[in-house]
């Protein structure tokens, strides 16, 4: 990573404004949004709108052409611009036809992206924003940090300050005088201007329309006082029929800002009659900027579904530690990352993409319902494709790739760390390491991995066989969980199978883009894994669990090699993760939990891959309080832990804040004992509590489970 | 359909009366327009778009508030503290108004006051966005604006504010007598 880029996470991490602001949105934004969709049916809503969009994506040719064909009938000027200069010339010139001097904006993502303010300004106009919080921006001098807050990330001070320059007027930071303030000095603006610019949220190729949603009533007077209107319209906006208005309509507003609808919303037709009863003069612009190159990628056409809502920054647990800026560029958070790599370069990404932790929890939310974890692993795959891997990340890989060699490895580690163990943790490590155990204690590698146990344990003899997939965490950490799923298995009348040739699952390499090492991963597992013959593969790892169980199937055919996905397939079908498959032999009657017994309290984290990739978060609760748990939940129970795999070691500054949250929120709920079904997740969080000096047990679900079931 | 219009309007911090006649609805407004300090003066005159919805009685009763206006222009509707308007619509479910707003009038009226003032039919109540959009043409109402409380930013230290650009207060009367829009 650049060292810019780092330092960069590491102001905004430190600026107290930014990630205070943040994180007291998003945690009232998780509530409001929930009571904001309360009578609606949310999977039902964005299918209609993922489907619309995406015809659309498909069609945007048909459908540009189509709404310049409406549009040009009822009056309006039509201009398609291919790139950023071409849009910026053209409203340029209808400028300086008009004799344009002053133009008032309401707010347009697309303008930002063009530059046009400067370039309007170079040509002698004034350009004054309307929208408060871009308003705000423009006086500071900043770029916008959030797509729909774009000033999120300064006080009430910074902002009196500036309207203080601006008034020349010495203004305290009473906030509803600070807004009176704009409203009263952009008054005479709008009166003023000769030409309105707006964005647009939707247009409508059916009819020529272009509607506009905001909150302030700027966009009214924008589009109302001057003679001239400019609409710049991203062609991603377009949809086929004024039907499909409704839908986005209705998710808009609620995802945006939880609201049930904007206090505004405008549908313009054509131009319309301006004040001296003359009729608008009225230019709609539709910009392409490597749009139509997005369309045409079978990938990332479904990033055009976008309805630039930022749903996607407001639920992310890194946007709210780092903000905006860092990502350096207008477009912000997931989709921007995504819209970055594009509109720039796919080289601008480089960076940014890194911050996304994978944890999905934006594509729950997304109302255009793209896959923003999965797109953003598809740059990274390209990013790798296109400039390679960092050295030191490719020699790691290469040794992962060579089982005997990363097993050796591991093994020669478990002793190298002795000088820094302390009792089963590793709690500094020296040098340049040592940021790896700020805020967290590391696991000592265990002095025999599961691997070498397994071959001890006496098994009896039963008649059902279960392939069992440690994962690295659990063979080389944890053994005594992969010992507690034998026992447990055995209870159930299952023989766990372990085939040695098993090795990493491959997600380290693929969530650094290294696909080609994790396709190795998979299929060395897969002949591994499915040489014996048995009835289930089970995993402890949700991560591992999710890899055997689809990811590999995508792997091979991100690769395009698709005369191995039938054997991905095959193991798919047999993969299942340990407490779905343990509440299963519960209820056949395979296995008893003890009856009649008050264990106590617990409380549940969920792990990202469990709760959204696997889907099985309910079934280790029904376990815990089936056993004699209460099982109290805790604030934000599924937002991630900040393990992510290696992320929190090449992010450990992100990661740590992450998991100072999750401990908090472990806490506070009283309960003695947290339960979670993930090794990596028990990892994080173990080290953390030992690193904070707190007596909180840190559990596999199966550890419980194994106290708890009757013989 | 009325109480859900009425209680989503009023989340959105509009205020919202229902009168069975136009009459006494007008009655309502020429003593709101009083207690809130219209005069024949700038920044406290009342502007009425069209006003064609008023029998010529009710309309006349209207003008002799002193302040109240019925020709709109546009320095007029900048010095105007209050805009009276009727809305053809209103939306149960998210507790919006709706109208045809091609005419300037209505425009002005609605946007650079500091109090909206709606007369809606209750005819014209319907469920939601989707059966309104069913309803109308766009290419017969060319500035189609939906409103739905009044003014607001939170664009300062998320704390939300009333009255940026817009009006700060939003009234709304629904009233029986009214005949259903088109």
């Amino acid at each position: 990573m650049q060292t810019a880029f780092k330092s960069s996470v590491q102001s905004a991490l430190h600026n107290a404004n930014l990630t205070g602001a943040l994180g007291k949105f998003s945690e009232a934004y998780k509530v409001n949004r929930a009571k904001a969709y309360e009578a609606i049916d949310f999977e039902a809503l964005r299918s209609v709108i993922a489907d619309r969009k995406s015809y659309a994506a498909t069609h945007l040719d048909e459908l540009a052409a189509r709404f310049t064909e409406n549009a040009i009938a009822l009056g309006a000027h039509v201009f398609r611009a291919n790139s950023p200069e071409q849009a910026k010339s053209y409203i340029l010139k209808v400028a300086q036809d008009h004799g344009v001097k002053t133009v008032v904006k309401s707010k347009s993502m697309a303008s930002e992206e063009i530059h046009l303010n400067a370039a309007l300004e170079a040509g002698g106009c004034t350009v004054s924003e309307t929208d408060l919080g871009e308003w705000i921006i423009q006086l500071a001098g900043q770029r916008p940090s959030h797509m729909v807050m774009p000033a999120i990330h300064m006080t009430k001070e910074e902002v009196s300050d500036l309207f203080s320059k601006e008034v020349e007027e010495r203004l305290t930071s009473d906030i509803p005088r600070l807004v009176n303030v704009a409203r009263e000095a952009l008054r005479p603006k709008f009166l003023a201007a000769d030409m309105g610019i707006s964005g647009g949220n939707i247009a409508v190729a059916e009819t020529g329309s272009i509607v506009l949603v905001t909150n302030e009533g700027n966009a009214r007077l924008a589009t109302t006082l001057p003679k001239i209107h400019v609409a710049l319209v991203g062609i991603e906006k377009l949809v086929a029929d004024f039907a499909d208005v409704a839908p986005i309509l209705q998710a808009l507003p609620k995802s945006a800002t939880a609201q049930a609808l904007t206090s505004y919303v405008s549908i313009i037709t054509g131009p319309v009659p301006n004040t001296d009863g003359t009729p608008k003069e009225l230019h709609i612009v539709l910009l392409d900027n490597r749009r139509s190159e997005m369309a045409a990628d079978p990938q990332f056409r479904q990033a055009l579904q976008c309805i630039r809502c930022a749903s996607c920054l407001n639920v992310c647990p890194i946007f709210r530690l780092v903000g905006g800026h860092v990502f350096g560029k207008v477009y912000t958070g997931g989709i921007g990352t995504i819209l970055t790599a594009w509109f720039d370069a796919l080289k601008a990404s480089e960076d940014i993409q890194g911050l996304c932790i994978q944890c999905g929890a934006c594509k729950e939310v997304c109302p255009g319902k793209i896959d923003i974890p999965g797109l953003i692993m598809e740059l990274r795959r390209r990013l790798v494709k296109e400039q390679g891997m960092p050295f030191i990340q490719k020699a790691i890989f290469s040794a992962v790739n060579n089982r005997m060699l990363f097993h050796g490895m591991l093994r020669a580690a478990s002793i190298a760390d002795k000088p820094f163990v302390k009792g089963s943790f590793i709690r500094h490590l020296p040098m340049f390491l040592a940021s790896l155990t700020d805020g967290r204690s590391l696991p000592a590698i265990a002095a025999e991995p599961f691997r070498s146990r397994f071959k001890k344990i006496k098994q009896p003899s039963c008649k059902e066989r279960a392939v069992f997939f440690a994962g690295c965490l659990i063979d080389f950490a944890y053994p005594e969980m992969g010992e507690a799923l034998v026992r447990i298995l055995n209870k159930a009348g299952i023989e766990v199978l372990f085939p040695d040739a098993q090795t990493c699952c491959g997600a380290p390499a693929r969530y650094s883009g290294a696909y080609e090492v994790a396709a190795q991963n998979a299929v060395d597992n897969i002949e591994a894994l499915l040489s014996d013959e048995a009835a289930y593969v089970v995993s402890a790892c949700p991560t591992c669990t999710a890899a055997l169980d689809r990811e590999f199937e995508q792997v091979f055919e991100s690769l395009g090699r698709r005369d191995q996905i039938a054997q991905a397939r095959a193991l798919a079908a047999k993969t299942i993760d340990f407490s779905t498959l343990v509440e299963r032999l519960v209820n056949e009657g395979c296995l008893t939990l003890r009856e009649g017994r008050a264990l106590g309290a617990v409380t549940y984290h969920d792990s990202c891959h469990l709760k959204r990739t696997l889907r099985a978060e309910q079934a280790p609760r029904r376990l815990l309080r089936k056993a004699g748990y209460d099982v109290k939940e805790m604030f934000e129970c599924d937002t991630c832990c900040g393990m992510g795999g290696s992320y929190s070691l090449k992010l450990p500054e992100i990661s740590a804040p992450m998991l100072a949250r999750k401990l908090k929120n472990i806490c506070d709920t009283g309960a003695g004992t947290v339960a979670m079904d993930c090794p990596g997740c028990v990892m994080q969080i173990r080290g953390g509590f030992d690193q904070a000096d707190r007596t909180v047990q840190v559990r596999h679900t199966l550890e419980l489970l194994d106290e708890a079931l009757a013989d | 359909m009325f109480d859900t219009f009425k209680a989503a309007a009023e989340t959105a911090k509009a205020e919202v009366w229902r009168f069975h006649t136009t009459e006494a609805a007008v009655s309502f407004l020429a003593g709101f327009l009083s207690e809130n300090g219209v005069a024949d003066a700038p920044q406290a005159t009342a502007l009425c778009a069209g006003g064609d919805w008023l029998s010529p009685e009710i309309r006349s009763r209207l003008a002799a508030v002193p302040g109240v206006r019925f020709g709109v222009t546009r320095e007029g509707a900048a010095e105007a503290k209050f805009g009276i308007s009727f809305m053809e619509w209103a939306l149960a479910d998210t507790g919006t108004l709706a109208q045809d707003a091609t005419p300037v009038e209505r425009r002005l009226v609605s946007s650079l006051v500091k109090i909206h003032i709606a007369f809606v039919p209750a005819a014209g109540l319907l469920p939601d966005l989707p059966s309104l959009l069913k309803r109308v043409n766009p290419k017969k109402a060319a500035y189609l604006a939906l409103i739905t409380g009044p003014s607001r930013t939170a664009d300062i230290e998320r704390v939300l504010t009333i009255g940026v650009h817009g009006p700060e207060r939003l009234i709304i009367l629904v009233i029986d007598d009214l005949p259903p829009p088109p």
